[in-house]
């Protein structure tokens, strides 16, 4: 907490915030119009205001890029940057965290009470013909709701996907370890590595969730098991292809020598969030697929 | 250390309206946030006044059992994300900075952000009224089947409920970086002032409750527009667990509304006491286990739906140990006032009657985490008197008694003192009048969000009503004390302002300079513990 040589940071007044304000107030809007068949303004009104928040996350983050570049951040202000994105992680944590207590609170008490097991096993007399079983593929009441005809399997391409992740978490590591020691060679090849396997994790798994529409006949619309295998692993999709993207900037960035042996923040926290996005994942793999 | 450590090219005064949309002070986002919240506060007071002036009879008089509920609805979520939880923002984006010797917060851009998405956020959701079917009439807990009947507005609900969680996120991480990377050299963590400490704790509890909103709200808005089955038992989910996932985020939020009030009185109380607060690190120690207990005992919202009595036991027991630190802060500062040199200014005014509104809802709650004495109060108007008490004579006194504590600072003029007293004596006494009522009419079982009751309930609602007009129309006096003061009619204030006063931001002029502290002050054991 010295800063005895340091001078305080405080940027000028600026657009973005309130451009990404407008975005977001757009995209999320024109949603909810498309979520009411308002489809012709919806669309719209959804798509300028994703044009919107891409154009601030540009300039935004091209103004920061700039103002690091010229040598106008201070330790204070790495070390701001660097609380706010250890907090933002951990939001990210517990967003994730309520669907993880979805899962556990079905499996644990939801399900079993339905099948006349536990505590307040009374709910068995709402469906007694019902059977409590995970993956839970005949469900209580199947009237409004795509019945499945299996659950996901743990050691195909999920176990493969693992994998993939983890090694991907080694590349960044890896890379990492280049631009420390001013190895940009390596640098470029651990982040390229990276950002492919990050794509390869997609690609697997669109390939498994095509077959799991296709040959399962699984949805979000198939009962309890549906809803939390989609949303969790689709939620943890959408951030890797987030983290993928950041990756891909960074890259670039990298490419253009942005970064130099101790001034690389912004590489620490993509990295950091792609490590979140892995840890994430193993949970997804034990809780999701294995058990 | 000599030159103008400030890098910034902005050393002038930026003006004129894009002074306050691009602004990255933290003082003007401070300020925005302030009449932000002080807007919703009117909005979402008149919202209330249609429930009392409903209630005052028995009978349908004015509007339909529908528009009723969805009052209640509308009248909550804005006054929680609207009036209460921005306030807190604002007075910290004010205070903190100058608390702890910085020039200002450190994401300053990031600041204006999160300030600048509630406009947008409230226009969505106060829009919900121009649609077909309007509000939800579930009650800002949006519980699951009733939520998911809401016509049109649900997903605009929804999505200003994301904006406003993204808001809170973002200011809440600013605040804590603030606190963990700005402060000048000397300000170790013992010295921090309490409504700082009490802020760090809040913005804790705000990035780990917050998320898990968001995640219970999308879970609606997927089981009605994508087919999920989150809470639905044929799908083999359950409406309990939206409960459960909500409250986990509900019972951080309260504390989230709690705690910063329970700094401002640490504040205030020592200044007018003449003494320094009695028992700092207590203080410091009880505000941390109040916010973690606040995370283990969600369930007491809930004792009536059926959850294994084991649940029923850990719920009870760990909701009633939080009476242990919220009694040490209460003894602490009544031991702070104990022979002390009193004076009661108005600030001093509304913080006493915080210390004694907030313990009667303090009580009413410990009789409400009784399991078994729940089972009988549960969804009464005794609900109702009890979080009346702990947010408005609770979170709304202690940002009232901040206002009228710091005003003198923000605009470098004193506000009208017999005004001020005028304005305290009112809403003291009619707010008792508003809702302790509510109290007996919920012992004798009047159920809450129903627009219509049996004659039995008719006096005191009435009283309460009665109450309700003079308690918020007594609120424009505070507003023209405010306006008065802005417009630099009262007395110039000093730089000290009060006598008793200890910290920092007593050492800067009243206003203070645009950017506080350009260069670090240096601080010692005579400027800390306020």
């Amino acid at each position: 907490m010295d800063h005895s040589e340091s001078h305080y940071f405080v940027p000028q007044p600026s657009y973005w915030p309130i451009v990404g304000s407008f975005g977001l107030f757009c995209l999320l809007g024109g949603f909810a119009l498309l979520l009411n068949d308002e489809s012709l303004i919806g669309g719209y009104a959804s798509g300028v205001g994703l044009l919107v928040f891409v154009g601030m996350l540009f300039g935004w983050f091209g103004t920061v890029v700039r103002e690091s570049r010229g040598g106008r951040y201070n330790d204070q202000v790495d070390a701001s940057f660097r609380w706010g994105m250890g907090w933002f992680i951990f939001s990210e944590v517990m967003f994730f965290a309520a669907f993880f207590a979805a899962l556990f609170y079905v499996r644990n008490f939801a399900v079993p009470w339905l099948g006349g097991s536990g505590d307040k096993g009374i709910a068995h007399q709402l469906w007694p013909s019902f059977h409590a079983a995970w993956p839970l593929l005949s469900l209580p009441d199947a009237q409004h709701f795509t019945v499945a005809k299996e659950g996901m399997e743990a050691w195909g391409l999920p176990a493969l996907n693992t994998l993939i992740l983890l090694s991907s978490g080694a590349a960044v590591t890896w890379a990492h370890w280049g631009l420390k020691n001013d190895r940009r060679r390596q640098l470029i090849i651990g982040l390229t590595l990276t950002v492919a396997l990050g794509v390869l994790f997609l690609f697997f798994q669109g390939h498994e969730y095509w077959d799991a529409y296709t040959l399962k006949n699984l949805r979000l619309s198939s009962g309890i098991y549906g809803s939390t295998f989609f949303m969790l692993t689709g939620f943890h999709g959408a951030h890797v292809t987030i983290g993928a993207i950041m990756l891909f900037v960074i890259l670039m960035r990298s490419a253009m020598g942005h970064f130099t042996p101790t001034n690389h923040f912004a590489f620490e926290a993509v990295s950091w969030y792609w490590h979140f996005v892995d840890v994430v994942w193993l949970g997804l793999f034990v809780f999701v697929y294995l058990l | 250390m000599a030159e103008i450590a400030l890098h910034g090219e902005e050393h002038g005064h930026p003006t004129g309206l894009t002074r306050w949309l691009f602004t990255t002070n933290h003082k003007d986002i401070g300020t925005l946030y302030l009449c932000f919240s002080l807007l919703m506060f009117f909005i979402g007071g008149s919202f209330a006044l249609v429930v009392r002036a409903e209630l005052f009879q028995p009978g349908l008089q004015f509007v339909s059992a529908t528009t009723f509920t969805q009052m209640t609805t509308l009248h909550a979520l804005v006054m929680i994300f609207g009036a209460i939880m921005p306030s807190f923002v604002g007075l910290a984006n004010w205070m903190v900075p100058i608390m702890i010797g910085a020039p200002d917060m450190a994401l300053p851009r990031l600041n204006n952000w999160s300030f600048w998405i509630l406009p947008f956020a409230f226009v969505m959701l106060l829009s919900t009224w121009a649609m077909p079917g309007g509000p939800p009439t579930s009650g800002w807990t949006l519980y699951p089947p009733n939520s998911l009947q809401t016509g049109m507005a649900f997903p605009f609900v929804i999505f200003a409920i994301h904006l406003m969680g993204i808001s809170s996120v973002m200011g809440a991480i600013n605040i804590v970086t603030t606190i963990f990377n700005m402060r000048a050299p000397g300000m170790t963590w013992s010295r921090l002032p309490l409504f700082v400490w009490s802020w760090l704790i809040t913005g804790f509890l705000l990035i780990g409750a917050m998320p898990v909103l968001a995640g219970a709200v999308t879970m609606l808005l997927t089981d009605k527009y994508f087919g999920t089955s989150f809470f639905s038992a044929a799908g083999g989910g359950d409406p309990v667990m939206f409960q459960h996932v909500f409250w986990f985020f509900g019972h951080p939020e309260v504390y989230i509304m709690i705690l910063p009030a329970f700094g401002i009185v640490s504040q205030i109380v020592p200044t007018f006491s003449r003494k320094p607060l009695f028992g700092y690190h207590s203080m410091v120690y009880a505000i941390c286990a109040i916010a973690f207990l606040s995370f283990v005992v969600w369930a007491h919202h809930m004792f009536t739906v059926g959850m294994p009595l084991a649940g029923e036991l850990f719920f009870m027991y760990s909701t009633i140990l939080i009476a242990v630190p919220t009694g040490v802060k209460v003894f602490n500062w009544i031991a702070t006032m104990w022979r002390g040199s009193l004076t009661f200014e108005t600030p001093m005014l509304w913080a006493l009657a915080f210390i004694v509104l907030f313990t009667i809802g303090g009580f009413s709650g410990l009789m409400l985490g009784l399991a078994p004495v729940d089972f009988q109060y549960q969804d009464t108007y005794f609900v109702v008197a009890h979080f009346h008490y702990v947010l408005v004579t609770g979170a709304l006194f202690a940002i009232v008694a901040a206002v009228y504590y710091w005003l003198p600072k923000w605009t470098g003029h004193m506000y009208d003192e017999r005004l001020g007293k005028i304005h305290f004596w009112i809403s003291a006494i009619f707010v008792n009048v508003l809702f302790f009522p509510q109290h007996f009419l919920g012992l004798a079982g009047m159920p809450r969000r129903i627009p219509d009751y049996a004659v039995q309930y008719a006096e005191w609602n009435m009283i309460s009503s009665i109450g309700a007009f003079v308690f918020g129309f007594a609120q424009l006096l505070f507003l023209y004390n405010l306006i008065r003061a802005v417009r630099g009619r009262g007395p110039r204030a000093t730089a000290q302002v009060w006598e008793g006063a200890h910290g920092l931001e007593w050492t800067l002029p009243s206003p203070p300079p645009y950017h506080s502290f350009t260069e670090p002050p240096k601080i010692d054991d005579a400027q800390a513990h306020s």
